[in-house]
C-alpha cells in the first residue's frame, strides 16, 4: 500500500526533506492530520508522552535558532571584512595580530582537494556497488568497508596520516629537508580528509543509482550500449542530484573537521610554501591552517586565545555550513519537481 | 555486454576493461583500511606489550605518565612505557555512556514526533533543524561550550563551597562533565534523529494500520509497533552516534577540561562538575609529542582502543540488526 506521490526512494536522505515534502501518511491513511484522534482520549501517560514529544521538538529548535542568533550577533559585531583578507601575525594583542585571510583560503583549498579526491573514488565505489558488484564476497567487504571507515574517528584516521606522508615514498607531498620528510602539507591533510567525506558519498550515489529502475538499464542495453556507457550516459545523469547531495554532505563533513586539520596541516596560522616547487604546489606542499583550526587555536583553550576572532571565524564557517545545507535543499527541491521514476 | 555492435566507447572502455578499473580501485580503498588497522596496531604493539592489561587500569598520574614518556623519548635514554589508561577510559565511557543514553532518550520522541505527531508545520520545520544541527561543526560546538557553557557553569551552578570541598584535589571551573555531556549529546542527538525517523517512515504501513483497527491509539500504536519495527535503524542510529561520540576529540579537548581524572560518582553528584579527559582529546592534547617514539607508540595504542572500540560497536550493531531484521523495517 505504498502511496503514488512517494516512491521508497524519493529523497537521498529522507531526512532531509524540509518543505512540502509528501509525507508519507501517518496512521491515518488520509495524510491531512484533520481526522485522525486526538488526544483527549488517551490515557494520562500517553498525553505526558505527548508533552515529552512537542517540549524536545521546540528544545531543539531553540538550540538551533540559540546556536545561528548567538553566533550571527557575535559574529557581525566581531567580524571587520579586514579579517578577511589580511593573514594571521603575531601581537600582543587582538587588534595588532591580523586576521585569518590564510585560514579561509586554506578552508576553501583543502575543501577543494580533498572533495576532487573523495567525488571521484566515492562515484566510482558507488557505481561498482551496485552495478557490477562482482565477486560477491568483495562486495560484501567493501559495503563494510565504506561502514568502517565511516566510523573511524578521524583523529585515528590523523595519526594514520602521518605514518603514510612521513614516509620518503611521499616527501614530494610535503616539505622534507635532510632526508627527513615532515608529512603535514595541504596534500596530506586533504587526502585523509576525503576518507571522511567518501562514505556519504558512496552512500548517496548509491541510494541514486538504486532508485533507477531496472528496465531504464535494459533499455539501453537493448540499444546496444554497453555496461559502461549505460553508467556514464544513462545512470549517472540521472542520479545527478544525489551525487550533489553527497558531494554537499562531504564538504560539510571535510570543511567541518577539525582533528585532521590540526595533526596533518602543521600548527601554524599563515601558509608555509615549500621553498623548491613552484607556485601551485609549494603551497599546496605546504603547511597552512583553516577556518576550523583558527577557531580551535583562537578558543580560550587554544594557543592564540582571541575569542573575538574565534567568534568571528565561526561564523564564517557557520555560514559556510549553512549555505551547504541551502545547497542541498536546492537540489531536493529541483530534483523532486523533475520527478523520480516511476516503478 | 554486445561486441558486435562496436559499441561506443570502442575497446578502451569496454565492459571488462571498466569492471577492472572499478574493482581495483575499490580494492586499493579496501586495502587502505586494511592497512590503517595493521599500521596502528603494529605501531601500539610497544605500548601494549609493556604495560599488559595494566594498560587498561588504574595506577599513578596519567598526566605524569604521558609526560615521563615522552621525555625519555626525547632524552635518548631508555624508553618509558609505563602508562596506565583507566581515567582517560573511565572519562571515555562516562562522557559517552552519557551523551548518547540522553541522545537516545531525546531522539527517539524526536524522531516519533516528527514522523507522527507533529502537525505538518512543525516537522516542516524540526527537520531542517535537525539537519542544521547535525551539521553544524564539532569546533563551533566547542566554541559555544567553552565560552558559553562553561563559564555558565563555572560562575552559576558550582558553589563555592564545593568548589573549596575539593580544592585540595582538582579545581572546578566549569570544564566538567557536564559540559562536555551537554555539548555532545547536542552534537549527536541529530544524527540519531535523522536515521531513528527514515526507520519509523518506513514501518510498513499495514502493521500500523492494523493496530489502529483493534482500537489502539495512536501514541501506543506508534510506540508499540513503530518503534518496535524500526529496531533496527534505531541499534543503528545508536551505533553510528556512539562511534562519533567516541571519537570526537576536537570539541572535547576544548570543553572536557584536559585533566587526566577519574571522576568518581561514589563522590556524589559533585562528580559532573569535575573535570576530565577521554582517550580521543589526549591525542589531540599530546599531537606535538609525536617524534618521541614512545609518546608515538603511546598515541597509537590509543588510538588502536578508539578503532577497536569503535570497530566493536559496528559489529554488535550488525548484530543485533540482524537479529531483529525479521521482525522489523530496514
Amino acid at each position: 500500500m505504498k502511496p503514488l506521490l512517494t516512491p521508497k526512494t524519493d529523497s537521498p536522505t529522507q531526512s532531509a526533506t524540509p518543505s512540502a515534502a509528501p509525507q508519507p501518511p501517518p496512521l491515518s491513511s488520509g495524510g491531512s492530520k484533520g481526522a485522525v484522534e486526538g488526544s483527549a482520549t488517551w490515557a494520562l501517560s500517553d498525553r505526558i508522552g505527548l508533552v515529552i514529544c512537542w517540549a524536545l521538538g521546540l528544545l531543539f529548535c531553540a538550540i538551533a535558532v540559540a546556536i545561528v542568533v548567538f553566533l550571527f550577533i557575535k559574529g557581525i559585531s566581531y567580524l571587520d571584512l579586514s579579517m578577511l583578507t589580511t593573514p594571521a601575525s603575531a601581537g600582543f594583542s587582538q587588534a595588532e595580530s591580523g586576521g585569518f585571510s590564510d585560514a579561509l583560503y586554506g578552508t576553501l583549498i583543502v575543501a577543494v582537494l580533498a572533495i576532487s579526491i573523495a567525488l571521484p573514488t566515492g562515484v566510482a565505489t558507488a557505481i561498482w556497488l551496485v552495478e557490477y558488484g562482482r565477486p560477491a564476497a568483495l562486495a560484501r567487504i567493501t559495503e563494510s568497508t565504506i561502514e568502517a571507515i565511516a566510523g573511524i574517528p578521524s583523529i585515528v584516521l590523523a595519526l594514520f596520516g602521518t605514518v603514510i606522508f612521513s614516509s620518503t615514498a611521499l616527501g614530494f607531498l610535503s616539505r622534507s629537508s635532510e632526508g627527513v620528510v615532515f608529512g603535514r602539507s595541504f596534500f596530506a591533510a586533504s587526502a585523509m580528509l576525503s576518507l571522511v567525506a567518501l562514505p556519504l558519498i558512496v552512500a548517496s550515489t548509491r541510494e541514486g543509482l538504486n532508485s533507477i529502475p531496472r528496465h531504464v538499464r535494459e533499455a539501453s542495453y537493448a540499444i546496444g550500449k554497453t555496461k559502461a556507457a549505460t553508467v556514464r550516459r544513462i545512470l549517472l545523469p540521472s542520479s545527478r542530484p544525489q551525487v550533489a547531495t553527497g558531494a554537499m554532505l562531504g564538504l560539510g563533513r571535510i570543511i567541518g573537521d577539525t582533528a585532521i586539520i590540526i595533526v596533518l596541516l602543521g600548527a601554524t596560522q599563515n601558509f608555509a610554501p615549500v621553498e623548491e616547487a613552484s607556485f601551485p604546489l609549494n603551497y599546496l606542499r605546504g603547511a597552512g591552517t583553516t577556518l576550523t583550526n583558527f577557531v580551535y587555536e583562537a578558543s580560550p583553550t587554544g594557543n592564540l586565545n582571541q575569542p573575538e576572532k574565534a567568534y568571528a571565524a565561526a561564523f564564517v564557517l557557520l555560514l559556510m555550513v549553512l549555505a551547504l545545507n541551502g545547497a542541498v535543499d536546492i537540489i531536493h527541491r529541483r530534483a523532486r519537481k523533475v520527478g523520480t521514476w516511476s516503478h | 555486454m554486445n561486441e558486435e555492435f562496436q559499441p561506443e566507447y570502442g575497446p578502451k572502455w569496454s565492459d571488462q576493461r571498466v569492471e577492472r578499473m572499478l574493482g581495483a580501485l575499490v580494492c586499493a580503498v579496501v586495502g587502505l583500511l586494511l592497512a590503517m588497522i595493521i599500521t596502528v596496531f603494529v605501531r601500539a604493539w610497544p605500548s601494549f606489550s609493556h604495560n599488559g592489561l595494566a594498560w587498561f587500569g588504574p595506577g599513578g598520574n596519567v598526566d605524569d605518565q604521558l609526560n615521563a614518556i615522552f621525555l625519555s623519548g626525547q632524552a635518548g635514554t631508555e624508553y618509558i612505557y609505563t602508562f596506565h589508561g583507566w581515567p582517560l577510559i573511565w572519562s571515555t565511557i562516562l562522557i559517552t555512556g552519557g551523551a548518547v543514553l540522553i541522545a537516545l532518550f531525546s531522539a527517539l520522541f524526536v524522531a516519533v514526533f516528527i514522523v507522527e505527531f507533529a502537525p505538518e508545520w512543525m516537522s516542516n520545520i524540526l527537520q531542517p533543524v535537525v539537519r542544521f544541527l547535525a551539521s553544524v561543526p564539532s569546533v563551533i560546538y566547542g566554541l559555544l561550550g567553552v565560552l558559553v557553557l562553561v563559564p555558565f557553569i563555572g560562575n552559576h551552578l558550582v558553589t563555592e563551597g564545593q568548589k573549596a570541598s575539593v580544592a585540595g584535589v582538582i579545581s572546578l571551573s566549569g570544564y566538567s562533565l557536564l559540559a562536555a555531556i551537554v555539548v555532545l549529546t547536542t552534537m549527536i542527538a541529530p544524527l540519531m534523529v535523522s536515521i531513528f525517523s527514515d526507520g519509523l517512515r518506513s514501518v510498513k504501513p499495514g502493521w500500523l494500520e492494523g493496530s489502529l483497527a483493534l482500537g489502539v491509539n495512536r501514541w501506543r500504536t506508534t510506540w508499540k509497533i513503530g518503534v518496535r519495527s524500526a529496531r533496527p535503524a534505531i541499534v543503528a542510529g545508536t551505533v553510528l552516534a556512539t562511534a562519533r561520540a567516541i571519537g570526537e576529540a576536537v570539541m572535547l579537548a576544548m570543553i572536557s577540561g584536559s585533566v587526566g581524572f577519574a571522576p568518581n560518582p561514589a563522590d556524589g553528584l559533585i562528580f559532573i562538575y569535575e573535570p576530565s579527559r577521554p582517550l580521543a582529546p589526549t591525542i589531540v592534547k599530546n599531537i606535538d609529542q609525536l617524534s618521541s617514539p614512545p609518546a608515538n607508540a603511546t598515541l597509537f595504542a590509543i588510538a588502536a582502543v578508539l578503532l577497536f572500540s569503535a570497530a566493536l560497536f559496528s559489529f554488535t550493531g550488525y548484530m543485533a540488526r540482524r537479529s531483529m531484521r525479521k521482525y522489523g523495517t530496514a
